[in-house]
């Protein structure tokens, strides 16, 4: 089955780099392994994370495609379904593992969380506080979103550990806040 | 004789079938289980449910063996797949989709078929049996592999993946999620169920044994009249009909054939007579508060004339006072004189007068010596209880002592036995009457129910006193029927309390002193 999964990783790979999704850049964090991939995702035009570059730290476990995928973000974001801290964690429905199908391909989950940004659904919130904030104060949970974006989004992406062939010049190892 | 196993167990023997129109209202929406066109004595399934009741507090259960909980689906599934003219599994995963409600199902099904089929994850075209293939070009999507010979799979939605993968998700499903009944096809989006006859055709032996369990398991677990035993390694399920909001009016004790005694609403120890809800206040306030409460009762207590803290360090309630000679009773701190003989009247709790608790500091000490007061019993009794294990395993080698030493019969050397069950159960009984009574408001049924405990308690403390004689004063005649009446008498004090206080409940008679919260009739007299 060891085979299988990798043959399969290596045809997400390849798809997901020969046409990436919208505003998406697709790299792995280590040339020989299949199994992490560093994803740099752009804040979708119209939404208040326009112009911000979060990333996206995508491990798959070995028995993927079986179990899902663990996807969590990189870069600090104000948003209503990921967690407001450092860990990043996300709440999508289809990488819960009751509802994870083996037949999913990472490219419909990528979509799905570029989709998140778009629209978040606080219904179904991570951050309960920033769910009733969107929901009952649009104006200031924009004004946070966007203080966000200004302060950890802007600049190159950093992920916990650097991939070697991205950014090189502009990685730092310290914390989230990017320089300018 | 052991009158208090007969009364428990008669419940579910056939001799006792008398049916009582009373009690098959409750039952209405059991029945389900009809198998009136279908008789198999052998299972235990021609047994009425309109069994008698014997005593006010008993209620109505059955008890379930495997093959009979198999037995059901089976049967429920057979006569969907006639009617609806549906395969079997197709009948199964409808049945599971409508929690084995099979009147719902049938005029759901007649109403509105297509969307009934697409909400249960039902195909509705009709294929044939499933089967594995070898399609050439075939790809699987799950694994990318491709090549010739690669067979594959697809239930009736068309989606094909290779045997491999699949069997790979089902075993993840089964094994790593415990997953059965609702099992989909592993194509995103699309969400049909994997009958059972396809997955017994892609899955090994070894997981096909722990599906059809995970499944079994569903059914007990969809059914609200129907729940597993909770005994270690016991595989039978109990039917009663009881429902959640008769809970404020009733206690529904059952008694599984494996033994185990355990209430029908909350899975927990038989805990009459006290009701599902004060059990668990009573058993959270034990947790927040036996810590500290049972290291003050257990350590120190004020002697009552001169207030000295003083430590008890022998095992005898009667103390006097080192430093002012006062001579009390340690569990009610009265004067020991006023006992006498009867000391048992310390199981009635004098509320404190009204000037003492007028202060606030006292107030709280008489809330917490109240508390402590029925904790003590209560804790008392468990262990007790838990020491009455030990007790039964010292009575079977007594009774092979006796056998040998007084040439009394096996049969003869019974009552031994029968002692120690009454033992038991009285003590578990009288447990949770000191937790029922923290709850109890004051008033004239009160004194009834304090004189019943009472009667319960001496003749427990009085039968365990015997019961714990040597051999040789044991093989006694005199003392052997002694323990016999003293055991029949128990067993009767024990039903007498029960009767009482389950009445009572039934006709929300008792006023407690915190609000219950499943029943309008529960009456809310505020905490003192």
């Amino acid at each position: 089955m060891a085979s299988g999964s990798q043959k399969r990783l290596a045809k997400e790979y390849a798809d997901c780099t020969k046409t990436p999704p919208t505003g998406m850049s697709i790299h792995l964090a280590n040339e020989s392994d299949l199994h992490k991939w560093h994803v740099t995702l752009e804040g979708p035009a119209g939404s208040v994370y326009a112009g911000g570059r979060f990333g996206l730290i995508i491990t798959l476990p070995t028995d993927y495609p079986f179990k899902a995928p663990d996807v969590r973000f990189a870069t600090r974001i104000y948003h209503p379904n990921v967690t407001n801290d450092n860990q990043g964690g996300i709440c999508l429905g289809l990488l819960k593992s009751g509802n994870w199908k083996p037949s999913t391909r990472l490219l419909s989950v990528l979509e799905a969380i570029r989709g998140l940004l778009a629209e978040p659904q606080p219904d179904d919130p991570l951050e309960a506080r920033i769910a009733h904030e969107y929901q009952n104060d649009r104006k200031e949970f924009e004004k946070n979103a966007r203080s966000y974006v200004n302060h950890y989004a802007k600049g190159p992406v950093k992920f916990d550990v650097a991939p070697p062939n991205v950014n090189a010049s502009g990685s730092s190892k310290d914390g989230a806040a990017p320089s300018r | 004789m052991d009158s208090d196993d007969d009364f428990m167990s008669a419940v579910s023997s056939e001799d006792d079938v008398l049916p009582d129109d009373s009690e098959n209202e409750d039952m209405s929406d059991a029945e389900d289980f009809d198998f009136d066109d279908e008789p198999d004595p052998d299972l235990g399934m021609s047994k009425d449910f309109g069994v008698k009741k014997k005593v006010p507090f008993d209620i109505n259960f059955k008890v379930f063996h495997p093959s009979d909980i198999q037995k059901q689906q089976d049967d429920l599934i057979n006569e969907v797949n006639m009617i609806l003219d549906i395969s079997k599994e197709e009948a199964a995963i409808l049945l599971r989709h409508f929690r084995w409600n099979k009147e719902r199902l049938l005029e759901d099904s007649m109403d509105k078929q297509r969307q009934v089929f697409e909400a249960a994850g039902l195909a509705q075209t009709s294929a044939g049996p499933p089967r594995l293939e070898t399609i050439p070009g075939f790809v699987c999507d799950i694994c990318c592999e491709e090549g010739e010979g690669l067979q594959s799979f697809a239930i009736k939605c068309g989606h094909r993946y290779c045997v491999d993968c699949y069997r790979h998700y089902l075993s993840q499903k089964i094994r790593g999620e415990g997953e059965a009944a609702r099992i989909q096809c592993p194509a995103d989006g699309c969400n049909l169920i994997i009958d059972s006859r396809s997955l017994d055709l892609l899955v090994m032996p070894e997981l096909t044994g722990r599906y059809h369990e995970l499944l079994n398991r569903t059914y007990v677990e969809d059914k609200d009249t129907l729940k597993w035993c909770p005994a270690p390694d016991c595989q039978n399920a109990i039917e009663c009909g009881v429902k959640k909001k008769e809970l404020d009016k009733v206690v529904p004790t059952v008694a599984c054939d494996c033994g185990h005694r355990f209430c029908f609403g909350c899975i927990l120890n038989d805990h009459q007579p006290a009701p599902c809800e004060l059990v668990k206040k009573w058993l959270k306030k034990c947790a927040d508060d036996s810590e500290t409460a049972n290291w003050i009762s257990a350590n120190t207590k004020e002697c009552p004339k001169c207030n000295s803290t003083i430590e008890k360090n022998g095992g005898c309630n009667h103390m006097t006072c080192r430093k002012c000679k006062h001579e009390f009773c340690w569990m009610c701190m009265g004067l020991w004189s006023e006992h006498g003989t009867s000391w048992y009247s310390c199981n009635r709790f004098e509320e404190k007068s009204g000037t003492e608790a007028r202060d606030a500091q006292a107030r709280s000490r008489v809330s917490l010596e109240r508390y402590l007061h029925y904790y003590n019993r209560y804790a008392n009794h468990e262990q007790s209880a838990r020491l009455d294990k030990n007790i039964y395993q010292k009575t079977e080698t007594k009774m092979v002592q006796l056998q040998k030493e007084s040439g009394m019969s096996w049969i003869e050397v019974q009552y031994l036995n029968s002692a120690s069950q009454a033992l038991q159960t009285c003590r578990q009984t009288l447990m949770w009457t000191y937790a029922f009574a923290f709850y109890l408001a004051r008033n004239n049924l009160t004194e009834i129910f304090e004189d019943n405990q009472k009667d319960l308690e001496m003749a427990v403390e009085a039968l365990s006193g015997m019961f714990e004689k040597n051999v040789t004063e044991l093989s006694d005649p005199k003392l052997k029927v002694e323990i016999m009446d003293k055991t029949a008498y128990c067993n009767k004090r024990r039903i007498i309390l029960l009767e009482d206080t389950a009445a009572n409940l039934a006709e929300g008679r008792w006023t407690f002193n915190v609000e219950l919260t499943s029943g309008a009739a529960a009456s809310s007299s505020h905490r003192r």
